[in-house]
């Protein structure tokens, strides 16, 4: 082995014990979300891939930013210390998922011109929130994740969520296939296309929430979509998809997250980098075996 | 309330972004009928479907299926969309895409009965055995039969069908047609169509849609007729063309 690999595994190796340390605590917490954000995020991803309807996921990523900034300034200026940015996120993503579904269902040719004002005014409005807000506010940790922020309390959150997500999609399951493959056909068997859109994007806006404390608003959108492209090439039916998406998305997030803290590396690039790697590998592979 | 008549469309005109698609359009469309629509790229045969499946709304006028509503009597209507607007590399068996005709409002989860007539409609198209095939992996005209199963299985009193016909060999086309012939005993089609030549061999009519709707039994079909409905603008490959028993002139 050279230098250079034993240094690196010897990096690994530290990663591992950090883990079994009971002062690096937030690292076993941000493998413990990851794995279990990854749920979610398999099957919404999967849903939001063959829906084609990833840049809509984008628009409400970003105008979560709106409601992070919205209940940062409330806690401090207006002193409402219960209105966590979490609950300012859940907020501002449900409420962007409902306009920007209304949006594309209704905008036609006015759609991406819409959706994409949406997706600026809400970042914006969140930077002048956090402008007016005293005291220093590190704002790429939202943008781009940070692991050390990490609590008890996310985890809590992130189970729940996780297990609305599941039961809704699982009770829904029909209704959601049917609503990505073909709605207008849908609509003709009686069933109510418009609510069960709408509660695929609240799912959405739910799952991309989640995450925003590991990779953050920017990056989130691609962990949401690289996982189930990635399963798209070997699943011949949709929860086949779901399945190998979850496998590959806690896979990322975990060992971005292990790379990332051997290497001193922001966490969220570290795990985006990884999966598009991933993605381009998988991508040149099929195109080559093909010819 | 008329008897006989499966669909009614009175006085229905309809437009698009300040284009009328459909002028004045009166349509009787009576039980057992097998008739096909012809006409123009943007004449509005399309637009005709979805108006009888109240997927438009008309501006003016009323359309009656079985004497409601077309949101009311949608449950009874079989529809095959042109396929072009659904994404192949979806991943779905065919059983999946099949099942989807078996959609109802309460129930969350296909049951046994449901996945029998799934079955028992992809028979019905020739195509069992391949129920765990991967919907993307079909040929064209294979996709086009399973999306005509997927019709089938909600029993539907009235089929239509929209461009079964597109990007598929002469072969194929003789089969679907085949097979549509076999189902008009049991139900009502309407199908639309740019082979006015092929189609008139197997319909009982033809609908001509060109902003005025006009029906014709295919006993009456001839050279002048066609040229009346395309506004003499035909450009037709007649690779199956048959004349009526007199012939047909061209000028």
């Amino acid at each position: 082995m050279t230098t250079g690999a034993v240094k690196k595994a010897t990096a690994m190796i530290e990663a591992i014990h950090a883990l079994l340390d009971p002062d690096n605590l937030f690292l076993r917490y941000a493998l413990i979300m990851g794995g279990l954000a990854s749920i979610s995020f398999g099957i919404i991803g999967t849903f939001v891939t063959i829906k084609r309807i990833g840049y809509l996921a984008g628009a409400i990523s970003h105008s979560v930013f709106g409601g992070i900034g919205l209940a940062i300034f409330l806690q401090v200026n207006v002193g409402l210390t219960w209105f966590d940015p979490i609950l300012g996120a859940t907020l501002a993503a449900v409420i962007s998922a409902v306009i920007i579904g209304l949006v594309s269902l209704h905008a036609k040719e006015r759609e991406d011109t819409i959706i994409g004002t949406l997706w600026a005014v809400g970042m914006a409005a969140g930077i002048l929130f956090i402008d007016r807000t005293a005291g220093y506010f590190n704002l790429s940790s939202y943008l781009f994740g940070d692991i050390l922020l990490i609590s008890k309390k996310d985890l809590i959150y992130v189970g729940c969520l996780d297990t609305l997500v599941l039961g809704i999609s699982i009770l829904f399951f029909n209704r959601f296939f049917s609503v990505c493959f073909d709605s207008e056909f849908m609509a003709l068997r009686g069933i109510n296309t418009t609510f069960f859109y709408l509660l695929l994007l609240i799912l959405t806006s739910l799952t991309v929430v989640l995450l925003v404390r590991i990779v953050g608003i920017v990056l989130v959108i691609a962990l949401l979509t690289i996982p189930p492209a990635i399963a798209s090439f070997y699943a011949k039916r949709l929860w086949q998809m779901m399945l190998f998406s979850i496998l590959l998305c806690s896979f990322f997030t975990s060992a971005g997250l292990l790379i990332s803290y051997s290497f001193s590396l922001s966490s969220g690039p570290t795990i985006i980098i990884l999966s598009g790697a991933a993605y381009l590998m998988m991508l040149i592979f099929h195109k080559w075996i093909r010819n | 309330m008329e008897t006989g008549h499966d669909i009614i469309l009175e006085n229905i005109s309809f437009s698009y972004k300040q284009n009328q698609i459909l002028e004045d359009v009166t349509l009787f469309i009576h039980k057992g009928e097998f008739a096909s629509i012809v006409g123009p790229n943007g004449g509005g045969k399309t637009t005709l479907l979805k108006l009888i499946l109240g997927l438009l709304k008309p501006d003016k006028g009323k359309v009656t299926i079985f004497g409601k509503p077309p949101e009311q009597a949608r449950q009874k209507i079989g529809y095959m969309p042109q396929y072009a607007h659904l994404d192949m590399d979806f991943p779905a068996t065919v059983m999946d895409v099949v099942l989807m005709g078996r959609l109802t409002r309460t129930a969350l989860w296909f049951s046994k009965k449901d996945r029998a007539e799934a079955l028992a409609a992809i028979d019905e198209v020739g195509m069992s055995g391949f129920t765990s095939t991967g919907f993307n992996e079909l040929s064209g005209g294979q996709k086009q039969r399973i999306l005509i199963a997927r019709a089938l299985c909600s029993r539907p009193a009235i089929l239509l069908l929209d461009e079964p016909t597109a990007n598929v060999d002469h072969e194929t086309e003789v089969n679907l047609f085949s097979i549509l012939q076999a189902l008009n005993s049991k139900m009502t089609i309407l199908v639309v169509s740019h082979d006015l030549g092929f189609v008139s061999k197997y319909v009982k009519s033809v609908i001509c849609v060109n902003r005025k709707v006009v029906i014709h039994p295919t006993t009456l079909m001839n050279g002048m007729l066609i040229k009346d409905i395309y506004h003499g603008d035909l450009k037709m490959v007649r690779h199956d063309h048959r004349c009526s028993e007199e012939g047909h002139c061209h000028d």
